[in-house]
């Protein structure tokens, strides 16, 4: 039998209730294991005791058979969400220290399930990074090398959640995506990520970047897991008005391995500029392996790709311009004194937010203020709903949409970090997703030259998650991706 | 529209984040580089294109007037910097401080 | 008003924007209680603090009050409606924004007819009126070096009514402030306590050359805490612009506050900062769309408002504008004088009661309508007593004394009492007779053509009943004994 932390979720799920192993061993196991990799910077905070207390509450229920989804389960939880009387950090030294008086809706929907927690996972200061170099509790290790040993990133903002997910220290993590931040770690470290149609899952006690593109999702080892996970993330929250009142179908449910007939995309358009040979390859790779499964391809236009990033740079940063400004030092987290209210909220503002943040909250006032707002937000507002519209017509042809989910492997720590357009890039094929609401999933497909994961991502209609745990079950199948970093 | 130093400054404090002002000129270069790069929005006609801010299509849900939140001041000022706190018990409260305004 | 200055005549010209706390059991977008009071931060939720995560929902009964009073200030109700965030940092602030409403506001273009002296009226027009969340509050004068925030109010649903710049004196803001209440109250949709903060008034004022079309450069009045002030203050802040102008200056366009004690308007420093407020929708909500068929709903429940009220008791009770005016300037005082005056032949009679007796007590005491010691039932009672003669006019207002005193019905007083008007004509006979002859010296007057003692004999027959003789019968049968 493999090491208990190396079994996935579905594995697990089966063994405990079994009574194979108890949730008490899962977790040491898993605890062991955390401790030995501290050196990717994975966690910001390690919660053992709540771990070992949740796992003995598992087994309690276990024994009188009444396990929920993810009964002993033990998961990751990323630092932007609010944990009740754990500090929640969101990356950043403006909350450090900060203990939330409450559960966000989604952590505590898989604490009702079961889910044991095992630590708050480090990230992109307030999710805003794609390698997770920006949080102040310093950057995360990609658990995979490449050959010449350099360090990697690990792909952002979810970094933390990426990298235990595959280093097998967490069963799998939850993480946010804005503009990417599930799918792009998750491609680069070798793992499954969904985000969701905006709206599946609430943002309610979710520390809160750009709430129209906000989106929580699992992260986890392969597809099965991520739509077991995703089934007790998802649901509708009445203390979310942006949340939508449907049932959660059952997702593992939906993975028959049957995509005779399916209609899946290619759009044209993200044959960008520049794009190493590599992903074109793994592109050609993945629509070969669908076809071969029955499903036809079809030729697609989203015109309006080339403008997604631009947007998004407008879009995320004005809104995260207002979401951050309750950052002020009076009622709490980090307070630098000052002689009058507003000196003490710059020195607090200055000292607490990284610069990467700073940026952000300095571009997005600007786009939103008097005289620019036309020009720029406005602007931004109305290029978003062409992007929409893209995908809306798409639709009428296609039922699932295939692409790469970024355009490179993992890149070392401390490349692109002085030059934030090259770094933006990196998210050109997840952010038109977060713009349009819908739901993308990546699934590791392939080796880079270098050795690397990549990953390819199925972009779905509104709620229609099932069909991407369809088509990821058969992609996963196909691509049998069995390589783990360090190997 | 190239973002001057002065205008750095001004948002900066509209935003209430200290810069240096031997920042100002740094921060205007690293703005004007991303704002640059957004100027290709301009070339696109969306004179008739309606702006989108959010993609859920449903009508806004309403609670209703109900009390059944608040009354847990212990718990609003556990995280603050200096609060006041009128008494220690939990339905008295107290509350937060900031430097003196004067109005 | 005009203000006669050294260089010509000026005209005033005012806007209002006024605050309305809309009356709800909790908060625009939480779950908190929005009663006023309570111990500092004890009716905050985590929405209301602003924790990390939290998310607004809005208060469905709040949007239902907006609607109503849109429909009482005539105005148009927008089926689409957007809530903006209206950034900027404040100690009482704790999002760092206000949720708003900026471009696409819930109800715009309404008007409200004031109530000038001699009957006068003048209609002003109604901008918009939008909901927004209500501030915190900080309070200064704690501490030396410290200001102390209380949540409380922080997310309290306020509407926030502006009108057009259509008021042209102190006078009109004051008439346009007391029906606006009016109406507000009859909707029940605020309670317009300007003490407690409920209903605050900021004003917008400017002066020009009489004839000139343009306006000028405003000054804004903030947070005036009674309508007498706000009258105050309009006024002086007029004056002292006209005084600047005058004087060559320029008026700078900012923030004043009115300062009570001095009884002048003065910048407002916490307010220096150029402002900015990036106001953008708020992605945390959806547009608020209104179903015509609600809006059609509250409109066929509104009840009746002060305008027409006083035009129906014009027109059905013959009251003079003026009574009417005042009757309904008060829903519960109109309500009073309708159960009084409701079937009976003399409404007027009733009206003069009302305002005349009835205010007049309870303003001596100091308590309003609702907390009368006489019962609209009673005064009805008392009424019934004068018209069906059992009590004269003159006994009335004893027996009145002893209801605002006691509390009593004014039956029973006057059973107590033996109030009881004399209409026998056998006992008034004997009074007549025995004044008569007590007095025959100025019965011989009287017949030798000095009629004038005719008062003076009918007052001592009044003497002689205890007050009690029915005055009419009184007249008719000493008349007729006098005359021999």
């Amino acid at each position: 039998m493999s090491a208990l932390n190396d079994l996935t979720i579905a594995q697990l799920r089966d063994g405990l209730t079994a009574r194979k192993f108890s949730a008490r061993e899962v977790a040491d196991a898993y605890l062991a294991a955390m401790e030995k990799q501290r050196g990717l910077n994975a966690f910001i905070l390690e919660t053992p005791d709540v771990a070992r207390a949740q796992a003995a509450a598992s087994d309690a229920k276990l024994a009188k058979g009444e396990a929920g989804a993810l009964e002993g389960v033990p998961l990751g939880i990323k630092d932007l969400f609010c944990t009740k009387d754990v500090q929640t950090t969101a990356g950043s030294h403006i909350l450090e220290g900060f203990k939330p008086p409450y559960e966000s809706t989604v952590s505590q929907n898989l604490f009702d399930a079961g889910a044991v927690m095992l630590g708050k996972l480090n990230l992109d200061e307030f999710a805003m990074g794609s390698a997770n170099i920006t949080s102040y509790f310093g950057p995360v290790k990609n658990p995979w090398k490449r050959k010449d040993g350099k360090d990697l990133v690990p792909g952002g903002s979810s970094g933390g959640s990426a990298a235990s997910v595959a280093a097998h220290i967490v069963a799998g993590a939850t993480g946010t995506d804005t503009g990417g931040s599930i799918r792009q770690p998750a491609s680069f470290t070798g793992i499954v990520g969904i985000k969701p149609t905006y709206g599946r899952c609430s943002r309610w006690g979710i520390v809160a970047f750009a709430s129209s593109l906000d989106q929580a999702g699992p992260m986890t080892r392969d597809v099965r897991d991520a739509a077991i996970m995703l089934g007790a993330m998802a649901g509708h929250d009445v203390k979310d008005s942006t949340s939508v009142p449907l049932p959660v179908p059952n997702y593992e449910a939906a993975m028959t391995g049957d995509i005779r007939g399916l209609r899946f995309g290619i759009p044209k358009e993200y044959r960008v500029d520049g794009m190493p040979a590599e992903i074109e390859k793994l592109w050609q790779q993945g629509i070969d392996w669908m076809k071969a499964a029955g499903a036809e391809p079809v030729e697609i236009s989203l015109p309006h790709t080339k403008y997604a990033l631009p947007t998004y740079y407008i879009i995320a940063p004005a809104e995260a311009s207002s979401n951050l400004a309750r950052y002020d030092g009076v009622r709490y987290g980090l307070r630098v004194p000052g002689n009058t209210l507003d000196e003490m909220y710059e020195n607090t503002r200055a000292a607490g937010f990284g610069a990467e943040v700073r940026r952000r909250i300095l571009i997005g006032t600007y786009v939103l203020s008097a005289g620019y707002y036309d020009a720029y937000y406005l602007k931004a507002q109305k290029v978003r709903t062409l992007i929409f519209q893209d995908f809306q017509e798409a639709w009428k042809k296609c039922d699932v949409i295939l692409t790469p989910t970024a355009p490179s492997a993992a890149f070392g720590i401390g490349d692109k970090a002085d030059d934030p357009i090259a770094m933006y890039l990196n998210d050109v094929f997840t952010v038109p997703v977060n713009l349009a609401g819908l739901p993308g999933m990546s699934v590791p497909a392939g080796l880079s030259g270098d050795g690397l994961p990549l990953g390819l991502q199925l972009i779905g209609k509104p709620f229609d998650e099932p069909t991407l745990f369809r088509v990821g079950g058969v992609l996963e199948t196909a691509a049998n991706f069995k390589a783990r970093p360090g190997a | 529209m190239s973002l001057d130093p002065a205008t750095v400054a001004r948002i900066a404090t509209l935003a209430r984040i200290k810069i240096a002002p031997d920042e100002q000129v740094r921060i205007a270069g690293e703005l004007n580089t991303i704002l640059d790069w957004v100027e290709q929005l301009k070339t696109l006609d969306t004179s008739a294109v309606e702006p989108m801010t959010s993609t859920v299509e449903m009508v806004m849900p309403q609670r209703a007037d109900q009390v059944t939140d608040g009354g847990y001041p212990n718990k609003i000022l556990a995280n603050a910097t200096e609060p006041v706190r009128v008494s220690t018990t939990e339905e008295m409260g107290g509350f937060f401080t900031v430097p003196k305004v004067v109005e | 008003m005009i203000i006669e200055g050294k260089t010509g005549t000026w005209e005033i010209v005012v806007g209002l924007e006024v605050h309305a706390q809309v009356v709800s059991q909790s908060k625009l977008f939480s779950g908190a209680s929005a009663t006023y009071g309570g111990e500092p931060n004890a009716q905050v939720s985590l929405v209301d603090a602003a924790f990390p995560g939290m998310l607004p929902v809005i208060n469905g009964y709040v949007v239902e009050q907006a609607i109503k009073t849109g429909l009482g200030i005539e105005a148009t109700v927008n089926e689409v409606s957007v809530f903006d965030r209206k950034n900027y940092f404040y100690a009482d602030l704790p999002q760092g924004y206000q949720i708003s409403q900026y471009t696409r506001p819930i109800v715009s273009g309404g008007r409200l007819v004031i109530d000038l002296p001699g009957d006068r009226t003048k209609t002003i027009g109604v901008t918009r009126l939008h909901l927004e969340q209500d501030a915190g509050k900080s309070m200064h004068d704690q501490s030396p070096t410290k200001s102390y925030i209380d949540l409380n109010r922080s997310g309290v649903a306020l509407m926030e009514i502006v009108s057009e710049p259509d008021i042209r004196s102190p006078e009109e803001a004051g008439a346009y402030l007391k029906k606006l209440r009016a109406i507000l109250r009859y909707l029940g949709t605020c309670d317009g306590n300007m003490e407690e903060g409920s209903m605050r008034c900021d004003a917008n004022v400017s002066v020009r050359k009489v004839g000139v079309t343009e306006f000028g450069t405003r000054n804004e009045i903030k947070n005036v805490n009674s309508i007498r002030h706000v009258m105050q203050a309009i006024e002086y802040e007029a004056n002292r612009q006209v005084e600047a102008l005058e004087a060559g200056e320029t008026i700078r366009q900012e923030t004043r506050l009115w300062d009570v004690a001095r009884g002048v308007t003065r910048s407002m420093r916490s307010k220096e900062h150029a402002h900015d407020y990036r106001y953008f929708p708020d992605p945390d909500l959806l547009p608020l769309i209104l179903d015509p068929k609600a809006i059609a709903r509250i409109k066929a429940a509104m009840p009746e408002l002060p305008d027409a009220k006083k035009a129906r008791f014009v027109e059905a009770y013959k009251l003079s504008p003026y009574d009417a005016g005042v009757l309904v300037a008060e829903q519960e005082q109109a309500d009073f004088f309708e159960t009084v005056a409701k079937g009976r032949k003399d409404p007027k009679l009733a009206a003069n009661w009302v305002i005349v007796e009835l205010f007049g007590a309870l303003n001596k005491k100091g308590v309003d309508v609702t907390n009368s010691p006489v019962s609209a039932k009673n005064l009805a009672g008392l009424l019934d007593l004068i018209e069906n003669e059992t009590i004269s006019g003159r006994i009335a207002k004893d027996v009145f004394q002893f209801m605002v005193e006691t509390g009593k019905d004014a039956a029973s007083i006057v059973a107590e009492k033996g109030l009881v008007q004399v209409t026998d004509t056998g006992a008034i006979d004997a009074a007549i007779a025995k004044v008569m002859a007590e007095n025959a010296a100025k019965v011989e007057e009287y017949r030798a053509g000095k009629t004038t003692l005719f008062g003076w004999f009918v007052g001592q027959v009044m003497k002689g009943t205890g007050g009690k003789a029915n005055p009419a019968k009184v007249n008719e049968i000493l008349k007729a004994k006098l005359s021999g």
